[in-house]
C-alpha cells in the first residue's frame, strides 16, 4: 500500500454535464493511450449499469489518485459506493449545480458522524 | 489451582520458567508501545475527523460558487460542454502524493500539481472569453479544496483501519498473550513447588532408611573374630608343638 499511491496523479470524475464541463476546464480531462476518458457523463438517459461499470473500472485503474463523483449520481449506486471502502482512490462525492450537498447522504461523512458521535 | 484458564504447553522446568518470565515482559513492554502507539494515532484521527467534517461543509460551498461561475460561462458563451469534452487530451491538472508518517503510519497527502497548459485558449474566442478564464480559475480554486479534502478522507480512512487494528492487537495481547503467560508461569511456579515438595519427601525417605539401617547395625552385636589357625585360638606358640615328621618319620 505503501508504494501503490506513488504513481496515481490523476483525478477522475462522473457527473453531469456542467459539473464535468467545469472540471474539464480546469484541466483534469486526461485521455490514455488505450483511448480511456477519465469522466463519465451522466444524464438522465445513462443506465445504472453504465454507471456501476465506469465506477468500477476508474476505481480500479492504477494511475487514478481521486475519484469525484457527483452526489445525485452516488445516490443511484449508493449500495457499491457505501461498499467501496480502499483508500485509493479517494472517493469524493461532490455537489451538483442541481442538486445541492447534503451531508447526511456521503457514505464518509456518515462514518464520520458515527465515530464522532 | 493453575489448571484455570489457558496456558502454554511446557515442561515445567526452571528453563521454560524463565523464558516464559521473559516473553511476559516483552508481551508488557509491547502492550505500553502499542497503547502508546494508538493514543497517538486517536489524537491525529480526532483532528482529522474535525478538519474532514468542515471540509467537507466548505466543499459545499465552493462547488456551488463553481457551479454559478459556469451559469455566466453557459449565458455568456452558450453550451461549451461538448467542446470542452472533446478537447481534452492530456491532463494539466494533476496531483501529486507525499507521505506523512504518523507513528509508523504512512499516510498520503495530495498535492496540487498543475501545468500551466494552453488547452482551452480558443474557448469563447467569439464571445465571453472571460467568463470562461474566470470559470477555470474558480474550478481550479474548487478542485485544490477537493484535493485537500480527498487527502484528508484517505487519511481518514486509512488511520481508522490502522487504529482498529492496533486496538485488535492491544486487545489481544491485554486479555489473551498476557493472561496466558501468567498463568503458565504460575503453572510451571506450582508444578516446580511440587517437584520441590516431591524431592524433599525422598530426601526424608532416603534418610529415614539410612537412619534405620545404622540403628539396626548399633543394636546388632558387633561382630566376632573368626578363629583362624587352631582350636585354641589363634596366636600359639608355633614351636610347641611340634607338627610331624613328614620326612623322617
Amino acid at each position: 500500500m505503501t508504494t501503490s499511491f506513488k504513481n496515481r496523479n490523476l483525478l477522475a470524475v462522473i457527473g453531469d454535464e456542467d459539473s464535468i464541463t467545469g472540471l474539464l476546464l480546469a484541466g483534469i480531462g486526461h485521455i490514455n493511450e488505450n483511448q480511456k476518458k477519465n469522466f463519465l457523463v451522466v444524464d438522465s438517459k445513462t443506465q445504472v449499469s453504465a454507471i456501476e461499470a465506469a465506477f468500477q473500472e476508474l476505481t480500479e485503474r492504477k494511475d487514478i489518485a481521486i475519484l469525484l463523483i457527483n452526489q445525485h449520481v452516488a445516490e443511484k449506486i449508493r449500495p457499491t459506493v457505501d461498499r467501496y471502502q480502499q483508500p485509493f482512490p479517494a472517493l469524493l462525492e461532490i455537489p451538483s449545480k442541481d442538486h445541492p450537498y447534503d451531508p447526511e447522504k456521503d457514505s464518509v461523512l456518515k462514518r464520520v458522524q458515527k465515530l464522532s458521535s | 489451582m493453575s489448571g484455570a484458564g489457558a496456558r502454554e504447553n511446557v515442561f515445567a522446568t526452571r528453563m521454560a520458567l524463565t523464558n516464559t518470565k521473559l516473553r511476559l515482559k516483552g508481551a508488557q513492554t509491547g502492550h505500553s508501545l502499542l497503547a502508546k502507539k494508538r493514543d497517538a494515532l486517536t489524537t491525529r484521527f480526532r483532528t482529522i475527523l474535525k478538519k474532514v467534517d468542515e471540509a467537507k461543509r466548505k466543499m459545499g460551498r465552493v462547488m456551488q460558487i463553481a457551479s454559478f461561475s459556469m451559469a455566466e460561462v453557459t449565458y455568456a458563451t452558450g453550451d461549451i460542454s461538448y467542446l470542452v469534452q472533446e478537447q481534452a487530451k492530456q491532463a494539466t491538472f494533476k496531483v501529486k502524493a507525499r507521505q506523512d508518517n504518523v507513528s509508523g503510519v504512512v499516510l498520503p497527502a495530495f498535492e496540487v500539481d498543475r501545468v500551466a497548459g494552453s488547452d482551452f485558449n480558443l474557448t469563447g474566442l467569439g464571445r465571453g472569453g472571460q467568463q470562461v478564464l474566470r470559470a477555470k480559475e474558480v474550478y481550479a480554486k474548487a478542485i485544490e479544496t477537493l484535493v485537500d479534502l480527498a487527502s484528508l478522507q484517505t487519511a481518514f480512512m486509512i488511520l481508522d483501519e490502522v487504529i482498529r487494528a492496533t486496538n485488535r492487537r492491544v486487545n489481544a495481547i491485554e486479555h489473551i498473550v498476557i493472561p496466558r503467560l501468567e498463568n503458565t508461569i504460575k503453572y510451571i511456579l506450582s508444578e516446580l513447588d511440587e517437584m520441590d515438595r516431591e524431592e524433599f519427601f525422598r530426601l526424608k525417605k532416603v534418610q529415614g532408611k539410612k537412619k534405620r539401617d545404622t540403628a539396626a547395625k548399633d543394636a546388632a552385636p558387633p561382630p566376632e573374630f573368626e578363629d583362624f589357625g587352631g582350636e585354641d585360638g589363634g596366636g600359639g606358640d608355633l614351636l610347641s608343638n611340634k607338627d610331624t615328621d613328614v620326612i623322617f618319620d
